[in-house]
């Protein structure tokens, strides 16, 4: 496959995901904020905090008011990762390798960037409750996700999007469980208060991890939560499991047996994937949750900046190719 | 529906008489068209706007990041052609390519042509789309001009002419190919009853012909795109797709010790066929324009040392030019000794002493061209222009008579046209089938029809308010 094409599936792939999981942040806020006793203040800035983009946001607004925090993370083009920008990124990608992807996804793919631009014409930032466009937003890539499934021929192209979609995903996961660590409980006493729980329970509930984490674990505790979204071993959004898939589809494209590693991205991929099978999570909490999501993200960039390096950087891959042939 | 077609005078249509005739060729058609209701034509024109929207049947046209697509209009009324036509037609346009590709290869060779003073040497040598690199070269198999898309238009009487030889990457046939799959919708028992001849192994038939340019069994061929920004991409990637090749951009290709390899996720490897969608001189910034982004360097070295075959192959451009359009007749004659089965529109050189007094002195008559200009640049229609701007060409071709060329304005053909759901009524087409040259020159039984949708107009492009028509070329008459 050109590395071109597989660079732009593989970009396809992190895109849509981070479209489907932009709309799961505000979907966790409004939760949150919903539950919240009318006395305390609404909380909107530990979202910004958590995506990253709080630089760009404090450039262009003075507070942390909720519509602006919406308009923010969805409909505007100045913020590179929002919904209005991921999905026309994705979109650019798949035209550019239009003729690589089947005829059903491209059609769904153009359906949902037409349907995200409708709502920003719409201006649905203004709107009292937003919820039931981001649901929408949510289920169409859910619904490509599934048309790929079952029309996708599970070859190369095939592994970049899935490897691009569980970094995606790893990445986003940690960063919706640090939004908890963002926000500010009143005083210290309300650790542990029916507050807290609340807070604990929305998150659960934006990753539709809560009737799984409940039959699992009956209580909500945190760090049941924080074992749950990070080292569970079955649970499609734990971090762990999406680290072990996307090591699957590096070996799947090197055609490696899956032991060991046959270059630095299947090296850096495997070292993570083994430190989160074998730690636990008092290793977690002996870290300091946020400290240990820092540095998870940190791995996670390695990660894909050593795959760019592998498979997409033409001039390198020329040179060891040449390398190889002298 | 009940119409009466509207037959103008001095214009032949394609489907009815000087006297409103059904012409015999399209009886099933007229008679479906007038037992149709207006509401289900509509409705078949309405299905059709939406299955091209579906596909992503689009040119782009970029203002801003987000880029605009554009669909250009479908008529659901085709044009028919009958079968015998189209034999005097298949004829004519292979005589052309085989006069063609003979010419090619004498000037970058031999110039007999020259020597023997049948075309000026300085209008070939001086031509900006000689490519002098070419020179001493004979591409694979001695093929030229592999994809070529003639344009053609009928004047009143019903006849052929030869308006343009596109040598170069002509565009438009996913239109034809695509445009097939939407009418067949909208008419599937005629078509079946008609005995339309299919195009549908096109895609198959380009696959071919590229696989023959290599000695390989199984060569690796790739399409070379400008990339997402240019007009056409969707017909690059959409004839990708349908031959199951690669699709790429200069990015993706390298040269080593004159081989040419793609970039691949699992490391270089040696592709042996281009089918490119680029100009010549962006082809190659070692050999040609140093600035083209869009090119591979040290193509041109691959090409000439035979490690890749190209088509079409670099250097065709100058046969296309339209100076050397008024000669195409003698270049038959010079290398088949026949005459020409499909005429040129009559063309007055203005390099020549007695067709530049012509033109001058009939300028409000004509349109003038530019030689070496496309698109309409450059152009002058003497019925629409005003006296100050006759009076510019006039002092613009005395000042540099070699650069212009003239021919009478052109009365094409009509074809009936569904026209804002309201009725149906002719408007101006003209025709471009489209040759390939391989083991031997076929051409596709089937064309694209542009039509002009206008009123009156004879603008076909899609800029000026053109749309395109399905083509049915039929097995009998």
């Amino acid at each position: 496959m050109l590395s071109r094409v597989a660079n732009s599936i593989y970009w396809l792939g992190r895109y849509l995901e981070r479209t489907e999981n932009y709309a799961r942040f505000i979907d966790v806020n409004f939760n949150l904020m919903l539950d919240l006793p009318g006395d305390l203040q609404e909380q909107w800035e530990p979202l910004i905090l958590a995506t990253g983009d709080d630089t760009i946001f404090r450039s262009k607004f003075d507070r942390f008011d909720k519509k602006e925090v919406i308009y923010f993370l969805a409909f505007d083009t100045d913020n590179p990762n929002s919904i209005i920008s991921s999905v026309t990124a994705a979109r650019e990608n798949a035209r550019i390798i239009r003729e690589n992807l089947t005829k059903e996804t491209w059609e769904k793919l153009n359906e949902t960037y037409h349907f995200v631009k409708k709502g920003a014409e719409r201006k649905e930032w203004k709107k009292e409750d937003p919820r039931a466009f981001f649901e929408s937003v949510k289920n169409q890539i859910l619904l490509l996700y599934g048309l790929a499934e079952n029309t996708v021929a599970r070859t190369e192209g095939w592994y970049f999007r899935q490897l691009g979609l569980f970094l995606e995903r790893a990445d986003k996961t940690s960063r919706i469980l640090d939004v908890k660590y963002h926000i500010l409980l009143p005083s210290v006493e309300e650790i542990g208060s029916p507050l807290d729980f609340l807070h604990w329970m929305a998150l659960l509930k934006s990753v539709t991890a809560f009737n799984t984490y409940k039959r699992l674990y009956g209580n909500i505790d945190p760090s049941g939560v924080v074992e749950f979204l990070v080292l569970n071993k079955y649970f499609p959004r734990s971090v762990f499991y999406c680290m072990k898939e996307a090591e699957n589809c590096l070996f799947k494209i090197s055609g490696s047996n899956g032991t060991g590693f046959s270059n630095s991205a299947e090296k850096a991929m495997g070292e993570l994937r083994s430190k989160l099978e074998f730690d636990d999570v008092s290793d977690v909490i002996g870290t300091g949750l946020h400290e240990y999501l820092e540095s998870l993200l940190g791995k996670i960039n390695t990660i894909s900046n050593k795959i760019d390096d592998n498979y997409f950087q033409i001039k390198d891959n020329f040179v060891s190719q040449s390398n190889r042939q002298g | 529906m009940k119409f009466e077609p509207t037959i103008q005078d001095g214009f032949f249509d394609e489907m009815y008489d000087e006297q409103g005739n059904v012409r015999p060729h399209c009886q099933k058609f007229d008679d479906l068209l007038k037992n149709s209701p207006k509401k289900k034509l509509s409705r078949l024109q309405f299905a059709a706007d939406k299955a091209q929207m579906a596909m992503g049947m689009t040119f782009n046209v970029y203002h801003d990041k987000q880029g605009i697509e554009k669909i250009l209009h479908l008529d659901i009324i085709p044009r028919i052609i009958p079968g015998s036509e189209w034999k005097l037609l298949e004829k004519g346009l292979i005589q052309r390519i085989d006069a063609l590709n003979h010419f090619l290869q004498d000037i970058y060779n031999e110039g007999k042509i020259l020597k023997d003073k049948i075309i000026p040497e300085d209008l070939i040598l001086g031509s900006k789309d000689y490519l002098s690199p070419c020179k001493g070269l004979t591409p694979p198999k001695g093929i030229w001009c592999h994809i070529t898309g003639t344009d053609l238009v009928r004047d009143s009487s019903g006849a052929y002419f030869i308006l343009e030889d596109n040598l170069r990457c002509p565009s438009g046939v996913s239109y034809m190919l695509e445009s097939r799959e939407i009418i067949k919708r909208a008419f599937p028992d005629l078509f079946n009853r008609l005995g339309v001849r299919p195009v549908s192994n096109y895609p198959a038939r380009l696959f071919n012909m590229l696989q023959h340019l290599s000695d390989k069994s199984k060569p690796v061929i790739g399409v070379l795109t400008p990339g997402i920004h240019n007009s056409a991409y969707f017909e690059h990637s959409y004839l990708a797709q349908q031959m199951g090749v690669e699709l790429v951009s200069g990015m993706d290709l390298l040269v080593k010790d004159k081989f040419v390899y793609m970039q691949t996720t699992k490391g270089l490897e040696q592709i042996d066929v281009l089918y490119r969608r680029i100009d010549d001189v962006f082809l190659d910034p070692l050999s040609f324009n140093p600035d083209s982004l869009l090119g591979v360097p040290g193509l041109f070295e691959a090409y000439k040392a035979g490690n890749i075959a190209i088509a079409n192959a670099p250097g065709t451009g100058v046969a296309d030019d339209k100076a050397v359009y008024a000669y195409v007749p003698r270049i038959i004659k010079y290398y088949l000794d026949q005459d020409p089965i499909l005429q040129n529109v009559p063309t007055y050189l203005c390099r020549e002493e007695k067709d530049r007094k012509y033109v001058l002195e009939h300028i409000e008559d004509l349109v003038v061209k530019e030689t070496n200009a496309a698109g309409g640049y450059g152009m002058l229609i003497g019925p629409k222009s005003t006296k100050e701007e006759h009076e510019k060409f006039r002092k613009l071709i005395q000042s540099n008579p070699n650069n212009y060329i003239a021919q009478p304005t052109l009365s094409l053909s009509t074809v009936p046209t569904l026209i804002d759901n309201q009725g149906v009524e002719g408007r101006h087409v003209d025709l471009r089938p489209y040759i390939l040259y391989g083991s031997d020159i076929e051409v596709v039984p089937g064309a694209l029809t542009r039509v002009a949708l206008k009123k009156g107009s004879l603008v076909v492009n899609s800029s000026q308010g053109g749309g395109s028509k399905d083509t049915w070329v039929l097995f009998n008459d």
